[in-house]
């Protein structure tokens, strides 16, 4: 689905990205993990076209890289930033719309299931997005890009400083979204959902990837862990 | 009493041409970060096109041609200049502002000459629409008026109602977010760009034959519009249209009050002595200090609130 070959991003003169390989299969979820500032957030905006891709970005057969980025949505590929980007001054319901990209095609995801997934949605649709908490906001945000139907959706740090119930609420569904056969790569810090529901896993350490694997096999190998995780 | 009525009629009609100007530089500034020099440009162009255009095919032709054509300039100006230019930065793109507002200029003084255009009032709107107390109020006040309300309608529909402003509102906040949901955002600007050009053009059209049209005219207005859109808040149309109200009552009623700084003293029974120093400070009167106004009111809101009335962004 995903093959990022040798891929270099810059900002100005820093090299962040140095020759990253990452691949998604179908259906898959795939977790990308490593500390603050490695790369990781860089690596999601060069696939996306926010931050200038140098090597190949190959989706679903074709080189993306250097396209703009709504073109790169209509291909396919949905992102959730971690600082979330929702338009504050817009109503709930508005940003939801928002995510529509092609209001003639049939998606995956109606309103009625975001909303019936989230009836939280539902009853602050009329609400200006601002006022939501922290967590409601991370909710609307990965469903807005739903309303999108993206076959490829990569959420950046979703758990991040949300409650241990909101936090679950995520959980299930990134695995509902899964199930709904959209591939995922999540990317996470403190692996509080990547162990559990992540079919492969990549570490990325200083702008390379420095592990990948299995969870049972990152399970075994303490040192990568000890290198580049844990603080 | 009949100052006071006559003066806020003013003021509302000056008040909504402004806001058709600042709205357009408003929402060009919060959705792509560029300050517009040579928006008041486009104004000017707006009242030159308008005049020639009525040279041969009459004024009402002219109100709906000289505003499209404006809007395609403008919007020819987003996609070939200023996209080109803002791969290297906001001060590339200020520059390039500055060079078009003043080519703009010479391209006028060049095709048109120096001296003011005879562009008037079409005769059909010519007439006085009644007497209020002692004056006469033109019809052709009312009709700007009536123009620039219906712009304001029209323009909080689009932007509230359709999908198109829903996105444009969305930019306001993160252009990239909105790129990122599939949403072709360098067309957006364009469009954004093109109709406050347009907005800038109609503004000419109709307030160019009541004011005057000639090349000074955009240095004379575009200084107020960026004093609007700094009070009112960059990137936000509520705080255009309250600013550009504010604006123009102040000049407005400022004309009509002939008292000096010895007439505040005299009401605290001080008097100067026959010597005072700077003698001329003293007997400025609130009359002639209606330019100046504006500034000092955006000098103070810079220092009190920088991010203006109803502005998000802190600086
Ligand atoms: N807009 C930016 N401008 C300059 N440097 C940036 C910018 N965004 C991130 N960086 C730098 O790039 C590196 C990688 O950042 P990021 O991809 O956000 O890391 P991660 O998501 O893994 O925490 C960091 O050192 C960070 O300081
Ligand atoms: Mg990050």
């Amino acid at each position: 689905m995903l093959g990022v070959k040798n891929l270099n991003a810059y900002y100005g003169r820093s090299h962040i990205l140095q020759g990253v390989d990452l691949e998604i299969r179908d259906g898959e979820i795939v977790s990308l993990l490593g500390r603050n500032g490695v790369g990781r957030s860089t690596m999601c905006k060069a696939v996306m076209g926010l931050v200038k891709p140098h090597g190949t970005v190959k989706y679903k057969g074709e080189n993306i890289a250097g396209l703009p980025s709504h073109a790169i949505a209509h291909k396919g590929i949905g992102y959730v930033p971690e600082d979330r980007w929702i338009f504050p001054s817009l109503t709930v319901l508005q940003n939801l719309q928002l995510g529509q990209k092609d209001l003639k095609k049939q998606s995956r995801w109606s309103l009625e299931d975001i909303y019936q997934l989230f009836p939280i949605l539902e009853e602050r649709s009329k609400l200006r997005a601002g006022l939501l908490s922290g967590g409601e906001q991370q909710m609307l945000t990965m469903c807005r890009t739903l309303m999108g139907d993206p076959d490829l959706i990569m959420i950046d740090e979703p758990t991040e400083g949300l409650a241990p119930k909101i936090v679950e609420l995520v959980k299930n569904l990134i695995s509902e979204i899964a199930k709904r056969g959209v591939s995922v790569l999540l990317v996470e810090q403190k692996l509080t959902i990547a162990l559990k529901i992540a079919n492969r896993l990549y570490v990325m350490g200083h702008g390379k990837i420095v592990f990948e694997g299995t969870p049972q096999e990152f399970q075994k190998n303490a040192s990568v862990r000890k290198e580049w995780l844990e603080v | 009493m009949e100052f006071y009525v006559i003066s806020l009629l003013n003021s509302l009609v000056f008040g909504m041409l402004l806001f058709m100007l600042s709205s357009g530089l408003t929402l060009i500034f919060g959705m792509m970060g560029v300050l517009n020099f040579a928006h008041a440009s486009f104004y000017m162009l707006g009242a030159y096109f308008a005049f020639q255009i009525s040279q041969f095919a009459g004024f009402w032709t002219a109100l709906v041609i000289a505003p499209i054509l404006i809007g395609l300039l403008g919007a020819a100006v987003e996609r070939f200049g200023l996209r080109t230019v803002h791969k290297h930065g906001h001060v590339a793109e200020l520059l390039f502002t500055f060079g078009l507002a003043f080519m703009i200029e010479e391209l006028i003084l060049l095709i048109w000459g120096r001296v003011a255009l005879n562009y008037q009032v079409p005769s059909s709107l010519d007439f006085t629409i009644f007497r209020l107390f002692e004056s006469d109020f033109p019809v052709y006040r009312l009709f700007m008026l009536a123009i620039s309300v219906f712009i304001f309608v029209v323009l909080y529909l689009l932007l509230t109602k359709t999908r198109t402003g829903i996105i444009i509102q969305a930019s306001l906040t993160h252009p990239e977010g909105v790129g990122m949901l599939g949403h072709n955002v360098p067309r957006i600007f364009m469009l954004v760009f093109g109709g406050g050009s347009a907005l800038a053009g109609l503004a000419g059209v109709i307030g160019g034959n009541y004011l005057m049209t000639s090349p000074s005219m955009a240095i004379l207005l575009g200084p107020i519009v960026f004093v609007v859109i700094v009070i009112g808040g960059m990137g936000s149309l509520t705080g255009a249209l309250i600013a550009s109200l504010l604006i123009a009552t102040l000049q407005t009623f400022a004309v009509g009050y002939d008292y000096s700084l010895i007439d505040l003293l005299a009401v605290f029974n001080i008097e100067l002595g026959p010597e005072p120093w700077f003698p001329d400070l003293w007997r400025i009167k609130v009359e002639n200090t209606g330019p100046l106004l504006p500034y000092l009111l955006m000098v103070i809101m810079l220092i009190l609130r920088p991010k203006g009335i109803m502005g998000e962004r802190e600086s």
